[in-house]
């Protein structure tokens, strides 16, 4: 299993995910330096991205845009708040509009990534997500970035957890 | 595209809070009143009646008549449409963590699926 733990923090509209990777912290950074390899995971498959841009810096940007079944293509951005090879990545994610600018009525998702060492030649990436508003949630996901739609749906948290079912 | 319900920050800030999750949690299967639910916390019975009706604006619990009594019971739908953007959101990273994991080859151990 990859994905070690999740915290989720309604209030704060704030979501962690810890996960550990059989490979070194250079590795795993490698996945979010080359953005031939970023392709390959940042959408789904059947929500393809591509980066046209990719500028892993403090100040830098990188710009994408994802392919959908029906031929949209949804742009982004990101723009990058902070970034120490190998152990640390922030960003800001937007949308941007048909001219490739920046959509500023559309949400931003900032999100937070932390890579450290776990010994054993494993390494644990922390994913810190946050969210401006409920509604901006609601938007995100409405733009093609849901999967596994049918399984979330239903899905309780912790609270419902190990309740019996009402008959 | 989905459409939130109006209350929907309201829904989230009800259940910030410990105890109010906790009567959430008690009133989808107990039959209790407010006064009964208030003798599971060491606060008063108008604190109790407090946590409840912020639940109840919120959409999370209702209060049913049965027979005499009036019980609080948990709207489990409310609770799912509060939940069900986080999820959905964990279901976008847990995707995204997934295929990193085949990228680094750790999937090599693990049959195809």
């Amino acid at each position: 299993m990859t994905v070690t733990d999740v915290r989720k923090d309604p209030q704060n509209l704030t979501m962690t995910l810890d996960a550990e990777f059989d490979a070194t912290p250079d590795r795993v950074w490698e996945l979010w330096a080359d953005p031939r390899q970023l392709e390959r995971w940042w959408g789904p498959p059947t929500y393809p991205a591509t980066f046209t841009s990719h500028d892993l810096r403090e100040g830098g940007r990188a710009e994408y845009h994802m392919t959908g079944p029906t031929g949209d293509q949804p742009k982004g951005y990101w723009e990058i708040t902070d970034a120490e090879p190998p152990h640390r990545l922030s960003f800001r994610d937007g949308f941007r509009d048909a001219d490739g600018r920046p959509n500023s009525d559309m949400p931003v998702n900032e999100v937070d990534v932390t890579i450290s060492d776990a010994g054993g030649g494993r390494t644990k990436m922390s994913i810190v997500s946050i969210f401006p508003d409920t509604a901006a949630m609601e938007q995100l996901l409405a733009m093609g970035m849901q999967e596994g739609l049918t399984e979330a749906v239903g899905q309780i948290d912790a609270i419902l957890a190990g309740e019996p079912a009402r008959a | 595209m989905q459409v939130a319900p109006p209350d929907f920050d309201r829904m989230f800030g009800a259940l910030a809070d410990a105890t109010r999750r906790d009567i959430v949690r008690r009133a989808i299967d107990a039959e209790e009143g407010v006064a009964e639910l208030a003798e599971h916390y060491p606060m008063s019975f108008a604190a109790v009646q407090k946590h409840v009706a912020i639940l109840e604006r919120a959409g999370l619990v209702t209060k049913v008549r049965i027979g005499r009594r009036k019980v609080v019971r948990t709207n489990l739908e409310g609770l799912r449409v509060a939940r069900r953007l986080l999820d959905q959101y964990e279901e976008v990273w847990r995707g995204r963590l997934g295929r990193m994991a085949q990228l680094v080859g750790e999937d090599r151990k693990e049959p195809p699926r």
